[in-house]
């Protein structure tokens, strides 16, 4: 995942993601403006895919970001790269925000599930990380449709494999070996290692 | 739940896709499995390329906002939590935090919702109330299941105490009265037995003393439960002997 680090820019310009949030645990502002600079499209991107609102998607994404500078003395390389944990944070907490706002809504009706399907299309109509963008596009289009559906309502919607299991008409249990499955023929296609 | 159940929760875990009931109990048997922890690291990092892929350009205004906020934050220390592996310190203090917000919740709905609001807090208590409601409904759910089955015992002080068990939804709830409170600094910790090995299920809120409390994960088996008297933030296993113990009904 090391080259997630330099999203959208040169890598060769770019001080490592890594190196900088160590700085931002040490109390440097000017590194975590710099964090800033290279989280803040993709942290803003995952908030609003499950969010769909704007405004809210900004009110939480600059949560997320506040948290990065609170907990970043608390981050531990060796569990995995700092863009992950600080996606990681962001999709956590916009799922949380989505739950506790659906959790009265009609967010069981099976119809209005299925009715906001995402197209992976729908979600990617920004043009940063193109390359980025491709290649995930690329690879969900090996998933079958089931693993894909499953995936990408997962985490593009915040569904609970649950909601996911009720909207594609799956057994609760096939909707986790699906969410699984799926994310390893991902896996396997992005060629991620941990 | 069954340990290959929870093997393949892997992918539904790196989605955030487990209600935060089974999120608990995968954490807590990621601490113990190494392949799990592999799988869910590179899962993880799968998501988070599902992430990047939808990157958008953030407003102007926001990089001034947030650089102007976290000058006001005051940042973690390093503390011994970061030598912790993600298990029962986390589970624990989440324990004692949802009480401790909920308590923040009725001090803060005092002041009127606005000043709910404007608290940083409040929305962290909203959401634990609203994952409070959640159980809710899942109480409701044990109790009102075809098969749910109910065994009643007396504790010691007089309180009488029901434990509901479906097998169909694979959890149980524990009903108390009259329960006495507990000394200051403990609380009454709920356990599953597991053919005479103790598994953790959750804490009783100290400050009532007629409670229904959903017992944290699936019965998965549970021959019993039981309950005893903790430490406050609860134990990773029973450190006095139980005040109530009772068989499940067949």
């Amino acid at each position: 995942m090391k080259e997630a680090v330099h999203i959208g820019r040169n890598p060769s310009s770019e001080p490592d993601l890594q190196e900088l949030v160590g700085r931002v645990a040490l109390g440097d502002e000017d590194a975590f403006a710099s964090v800033y600079d290279a989280v803040a499209g993709p942290v803003l991107g995952v908030v609003r895919a499950v969010l769909r609102d704007q405004a809210q998607s900004e009110e939480v994404t600059q949560e997320v970001l506040v948290e990065v500078w609170r907990t970043a003395p608390r981050y531990r390389p060796d569990r995995g790269t700092a863009i992950n944990w600080i996606l990681t944070l962001a999709h956590r907490r916009a799922v949380d925000r989505v739950r506790s706002v659906e959790a009265a809504a009609a967010r069981d009706h099976k119809a209005a599930l299925l009715e906001r399907t995402p197209e992976f299309d729908e979600v990617t109509e920004q043009v940063e990380a193109r390359l980025e963008r491709e290649q995930v596009r690329r690879c969900l289009r090996t998933l079958t449709e089931i693993q894909r559906q499953a995936v990408t309502l997962a985490y593009y919607r915040g569904l609970t494999y649950r909601e996911v299991a009720e909207a594609l008409t799956l057994p609760l249990g096939t909707a986790k070996t699906r969410l699984r499955d799926g994310l390893i023929r991902l896996r396997d296609c992005l060629g991620v290692t941990a | 739940m069954t340990t290959a159940d929870l093997h393949r929760m892997t992918g539904a875990y790196a989605l955030d896709a487990l209600p935060d009931e089974e999120r608990a109990t995968f954490e807590h048997h990621l601490a113990a499995c190494e392949p799990c922890t592999q799988e869910t690291a590179e899962l993880s990092a799968t998501a988070a390329r599902l992430g990047l892929a939808v990157a958008v350009t953030p407003p102007a205004g926001m990089r001034e906002q947030v650089l102007h906020r976290i000058t006001a934050v005051r940042q973690q220390s390093p503390g011994p939590l970061a030598t912790a592996r993600p298990t029962r310190t986390g589970l624990r203090a989440r324990q004692l935090s949802r009480w401790a917000l909920a308590a923040c919740l009725a001090a803060a709905a005092a002041l009127g919702g606005t000043a709910v609001w404007q608290h940083q807090r409040a929305e962290d208590a909203l959401r634990q109330a609203r994952a409070a409601e959640r159980q809710t409904d899942e109480i409701a759910a044990v109790l009102a299941a075809p098969d749910a089955r109910a065994q009643a015992t007396t504790l010691d002080g007089g309180a009488t105490g029901t434990v509901v068990v479906s097998r169909s939804q694979d959890r149980a709830v524990f009903v108390v009265a009259g329960m006495e409170h507990p000394p200051g600094g403990k609380v009454y910790e709920l356990w599953f037995d597991d053919g005479g090995t103790m598994r953790p299920a959750g804490l009783m809120d100290p400050a009532r003393a007629d409670q229904a409390v959903l017992l944290r994960g699936a019965v998965d088996g549970a021959s019993g439960m039981g309950v005893t008297l903790e430490p406050a933030g609860g134990s990773a296993r029973p450190t006095s002997e139980p005040i109530a113990r009772l068989g499940f009904p067949a």
